[in-house]
């Protein structure tokens, strides 16, 4: 882990940018709010994943208005295994922010941010698909990339490759 | 009715009340209107379509899983092929990205080449969508002139890269090679005729009836609806949303450029297909600008151990012998931690999201592309409006089936 010099920490974050509309819209949501991370130009949230819903909402109602994807990372063997990443636009800050959870594989499910941002479904559906978490609360939760009769979420970091034969 | 936008059709409606005129509709996945492989069910009240149900996957290779076994240079051939209308714009994106895990400083000539090279695809985007956007409402004309002018940019593409379609021609770290000595002549020669061509597809299109009268009006997206479906791109603006990430959030040197975003507030087709041409205008602008003052210097980042040495002195110098070797064999080290890049690729918004935990092949690649979102709102552009607009409104969104399946 390269420690560079702009690399900032939760502590560092909320000292040293206090009056970032994200990071004001995050800390209302008190003990939720687990972590911050400044990184080579981007902010990453960290929240737990009960309340990412509700942190999708604070930082919408803060200017972070256009949804742009969310993907998994599968830590495969650590824990929790899974890490969602949830890409937000604001169109008047022009700035991109990065709202993560991290999901255990036993209860791999969260609540849908398609209440929100419509535009999450496909790719609620696209990670529901390839690594299997769900997504309570989704209009259609449903495969979308793979047959449906398909086996097994390809994307998983135990999964091969070149896939079962 | 009270079935939801995006849920899935799989059986005929029951003949009952309001519904026992509804038919289901199978269209594609080998219609021609379609594009490639995308599969539209549609519900249908007469001509009228109640609802739409996009199913996409058929072209899915799982190119993200593919990234995961490979080294970081590695995966910049597989970028080619997941929007492969734009080769440039997933290459740039891509490198872009890791650049930014590395943090790596990029040479100003390779920025300047790299920004010609990119808004060149865009403009071979733009062409591809319009002809095959024309042929789709009947034109069959435009999509021949459009093509012979796509030739041109193609032959720049493959003379520069060796590649027509495939270019792979950015690497991390800046170009691959020195460009040929001709191609910015050639590449002026193009722009300085290619305004007149514009004109030319303007000529036979805008003010022609039947194209005007199959696309005004059809294909609203009110701009709220735009945002809150992650649409973007020239269908976003179309819709009075202003915002373009090469102005306001700049990547490889765009704020060096002068340049307008067109921007409309009617949300229709016509709109969409207007935009489109001013794009293609702004777009010469830009190469222009970057034929002008594209400036020397080196074509790749001082960073032996990631970047390929030259081939004279891979020859000449032992040490550039032993980086070649280590980089083709074990690639490189990349610091942990996650980078999202975001460009203006043709279609929209296209993102890469790299993350890294310290090893020389990437842990999880995501790639954002615009199409899929696009695909999104077919149903709020075609509710309760013709089934034959459907057509027009596909070829508007400007798919591109290969970066929505991936």
């Amino acid at each position: 882990m390269s420690e560079t010099s702009n690399y900032l920490t939760k502590a560092a974050v909320l000292e040293q940018m206090p009056e970032h509309p994200a990071v004001v819209a995050l800390a209302a949501l008190g003990d939720a709010f687990v972590d911050a991370k400044f990184d080579r130009g981007e902010l990453t949230l960290t929240v737990k994943p009960e309340a990412i819903v509700a942190a999708g909402r604070a930082v919408q109602a803060a200017g972070y208005n256009a949804f742009q994807t969310v993907t998994a990372v599968d830590w495969f063997p650590s824990s929790p295994r899974f890490q969602l990443s949830y890409h937000i636009l604001s169109h008047q800050f022009k700035e991109i922010i990065r709202l993560c959870t991290r999901v255990e594989e036993s209860e791999a499910s969260v609540e849908s941010m398609t209440a929100v941002w419509p535009g999450a479904n496909y790719y609620e559906r696209e990670v529901f698909d390839l690594f299997g978490i769900r997504f309570e609360g989704h209009p259609n939760l449903r495969r979308i990339l793979m047959p449906e009769e398909w086996e097994g979420h390809p994307l998983r970091k135990d999964y091969p490759v070149e896939g079962y034969r | 009715m009270a079935e939801p936008i995006g849920t899935p059709i799989l059986t005929a409606p029951v003949a009952e009340g309001a519904h026992d005129q509804h038919m289901v509709l199978n269209m594609g996945p080998q219609h021609p209107s379609t594009h490639g492989v995308l599969r539209l069910v549609l519900e249908i009240d007469g001509e009228i379509v109640v609802r739409l149900y996009p199913e996409v996957g058929y072209l899915h290779t799982g190119i993200e899983k593919t990234c995961e076994a490979k080294f970081y240079q590695q995966v910049v051939p597989l970028t080619d092929r997941v929007d492969y209308l734009g080769p440039m714009a997933n290459n740039l994106c891509y490198c872009l990205a890791v650049e930014k895990l590395l943090q790596l400083e990029i040479p100003a000539r390779a920025q300047w080449i790299r920004v010609l090279l990119t808004e060149l695809t865009r403009i071979n985007s733009h062409l591809i969508w319009l002809g095959t956007h024309a042929m789709d409402i009947g034109a069959l004309t435009v999509f021949l002139y459009t093509f012979r002018e796509r030739e041109d940019i193609l032959r720049i593409f493959e003379m520069v890269a060796g590649q027509r379609m495939m270019t792979s021609y950015f690497r991390i770290g800046g170009l691959a090679m020195e460009p040929p000595l001709d191609m910015f002549d050639r590449i002026q020669k193009f722009i300085k005729s290619f305004p007149e061509k514009i004109d030319e597809y303007s000529n036979l299109l805008t003010g022609n009836p039947i194209f005007f009268n199959r696309l005004k009006g059809v294909g609203y997206l009110s701009p709220e609806d735009a945002v809150a479906l992650a649409v973007s791109g020239p269908i976003m603006r179309a819709s009075g949303i202003d915002f373009d990430v090469r102005r306001d959030m700049p990547y490889s040197g765009y704020e060096k450029f002068q340049f307008k975003v067109p921007v409309t507030t009617e949300g229709d087709c016509w709109a969409r297909y207007l935009l489109r041409l001013e794009e293609m205008r702004e777009s010469v602008k830009i190469i222009q600008q970057a034929l002008d003052g594209v400036p020397e210097g080196p074509i790749k980042a001082d960073a032996p151990k990631i970047v390929l040495p030259d081939r004279e002195k891979m020859k000449t110098q032992m040490e550039a012998l032993i980086h070649h070797f280590k980089i083709v064999t074990e690639g490189f080290n990349v610091p942990a931690g996650e980078a999202f890049q975001m460009i203006e690729s043709g279609h929209g918004q296209m993102g890469y999201y790299v993350v890294s935990d310290g090893t020389a092949k990437p842990y999880r690649v995501h790639m954002r592309y615009p199409g899929f979102a696009s695909l999104q709102a077919l149903e709020t552009m075609c509710k309760g409006r013709m089934l034959a607009d459907v057509v027009a409104v596909v070829g508007s969104i400007d798919i591109v089936l290969g970066e929505i399946d991936r």
